[in-house]
């Protein structure tokens, strides 16, 4: 019988002490508020992005947190409040100037968002082609780079359709740092993914951060994955923050909502039961009251 | 009784509000499209690569429905005439039937289902796979890089694809008529080399396929860019893009031949 050994992945680390250190925020959000047509989705928020550091936004489905990263990127506006990026003020920019702050920014969608008519390689290599007047020698050169971060070089010239979830959003993530971002946003980067993927996707988000010396905001609900890796954490219910600090501080928090979420529970502030009439009366009718 | 009537006159109202707004949003939309067509027209590549997804794999559909199109027209052409002693005729008949009416407006109908469906269910794809909010997101005009190549790429195809249509429609009629049913070979050709006049039949037939290739293409890429971004989004959208450009490509039709007619 052989002796397969199974390798142990080396435990990550990261050197908090290169991350680059300013006082003002990459990115902040005063007092914004947004709603579609009269149905409000954002209340009151006010969020700091500190430079060279990994945040997280956390909630549950529907509260809010793919619509914040929408309105840093400035694909929506703030109904009311200020959204600024790198001390621009998002919703004042034109089109030009806007286009010009994303070129500064990567993203990262829930599934990838990959370009299915297009092989790995010319995904990663798109915004090159486009944004820069780099030779073809060049850009195959970055594009390995770039594959070889994410552990796809030998993925080249696969095409989507090819790929499994873990890769695609790997792919996906080499694209989101082909130019090298200052702030990388990554929308539910760890859904469906295998636990083996969902490590090292995880392990790929702080990584990439620290050695490009990046911001990164994480939107997701996956607790126990991302407070391994995020420097910061904001909660939002309902369209507001319900609560904020370290992933320790979240990990040790008794606030029934947080405990919850964290820790999974089916009840407690969030209910299990979506609102309805009462179940007696459903069943019986009117007459249960009687 | 009345209450009833308000929410029905309201409804009623709300539905034609709806459709002049989406109107109004298909004709912006249609600005932005030709406004942002320099990458398109400068990056050519980018609109040669749309043509040969719908030019190029558009031409069998339209080859053997021109020529199966012809050869009905070569049948019953050749019936109706040879009851008034103008069989000879055929070759005209066959030309002008083609040339002015049934090239651009079936090639454009062919060309809607063919091509148009599938322009809409491709961008509505790429909407609802968050593609176009990738690209925004990576600063780049999803209506310059995705949309543009696309409706330009209709816009040429259309005119070539109707030609081939009608060119392949007279062979058809050409096979019937004289090799089928024996009429004359040079008067079959005669007649239709005096009858069809460039001006007024081969251009007119021309400047109609135009109009229907931007028809066409323009519903095409504003269905597939405003649908829904759900599975059930980008059937409906692409339904509809058969619906809307069958009945605009018809009621184009009869503009145009209205402008076009002299009556003489």
């Amino acid at each position: 019988m052989s002796s397969a050994r199974i390798r142990r992945p080396q435990k990550y680390t990261y050197k908090r002490e290169l991350q680059p250190v300013s006082a003002d925020p990459l990115v902040k959000l005063s007092n914004v508020n947004f709603a579609y047509d009269s149905r409000p989705i954002l209340t009151g928020i006010n969020m700091e992005i500190p430079r060279g550091k990994v945040v997280a936004i956390m909630g549950i489905s529907g509260s809010g947190k793919t619509t914040t990263l929408r309105l840093i990127g400035g694909q929506l506006k703030p109904t009311s409040g200020e959204v600024h990026v790198d001390g621009q003020l998002v919703s004042a920019l034109d089109d030009q100037d806007l286009f010009s702050m994303r070129r500064r920014m990567g993203m990262l969608f829930q599934f990838g968002a990959l370009f299915t008519d297009m092989t790995v390689f010319d995904n990663v290599a798109f915004q090159m082609r486009e944004h820069t007047d780099l030779s073809e020698d060049m850009i195959q050169d970055l594009v390995m780079m770039k594959l070889n971060a994410v552990g796809l070089r030998g993925a080249s010239h696969m095409m989507p359709s090819e790929l499994s979830g873990g890769m695609a959003r790997r792919v996906a993530l080499a694209r989101a740092i082909a130019l090298d971002p200052m702030l990388i946003m990554y929308d539910e980067p760890f859904a469906g993914l295998d636990p083996i993927s969902l490590a090292v996707v995880g392990q790929l988000i702080r990584t990439l951060n620290d050695a490009l010396g990046a911001s990164s905001i994480i939107v997701t609900h996956d607790v126990q994955e991302s407070l391994k890796i995020v420097d910061y954490v904001y909660f939002v219910s309902e369209g507001k923050i319900v609560a904020e600090g370290t992933a320790d501080d979240i990990r040790n928090s008794t606030a029934p909502y947080i405990h919850q979420f964290v820790w999974g529970e089916a009840d407690g502030p969030v209910a299990f039961q979506y609102p309805a009439s009462p179940y007696r009366t459903e069943i019986f009718g009117e007459a249960a009251h009687a | 009784m009345l209450e009833k009537l308000k929410g029905h006159l309201r409804f009623l109202g709300k539905q034609v509000t709806d459709r002049v707004w989406r109107l109004g949003f298909a004709a912006r939309f249609f600005l932005a499209v030709l406004l942002q067509s320099g990458t398109a027209l400068r990056r050519f590549n980018l609109t040669i690569r749309e043509l040969y997804f719908t030019g190029v794999l558009s031409l069998i559909i339209i080859a053997v429905s021109g020529l199966f199109v012809g050869m009905v027209l070569g049948l019953q052409g050749y019936e109706t005439l040879q009851r008034f002693g103008s069989a000879s005729a055929l070759g005209s008949l066959v030309a002008l039937t083609l040339v002015r009416e049934l090239g651009p407006v079936v090639a454009a109908l062919l060309f809607a289902s063919r091509a148009g469906s599938a322009i809409t269910a491709e961008i509505g794809l790429m909407k609802a796979t968050e593609q176009l909010s990738a690209m925004e997101m990576m600063a780049v005009n999803p209506i310059a890089r995705v949309v543009a190549p696309r409706f330009w790429a209709g816009v040429i195809s259309m005119p070539l694809l109707a030609a081939l249509f009608s060119a392949l429609g007279v062979f058809g009629g050409y096979l019937i008529g004289v090799q089928l049913i024996g009429v004359d070979e040079g008067t079959f050709w005669s007649q239709m080399q005096a009858s069809v006049d460039f001006r007024e039949d081969v251009v007119n037939g021309v400047i109609k396929s135009c109009v229907f290739g931007v028809i066409v293409s323009w519903i095409a890429v504003f269905e597939g860019y405003d649908c829904e971004p759900t599975a059930e989004g980008v059937s409906g959208a692409t339904t509809r893009t058969v619906v809307t450009s069958s009945l605009a490509i018809l009621a184009a039709d009869f503009i145009l031949t209205a402008l076009m007619f002299r009556g003489t």
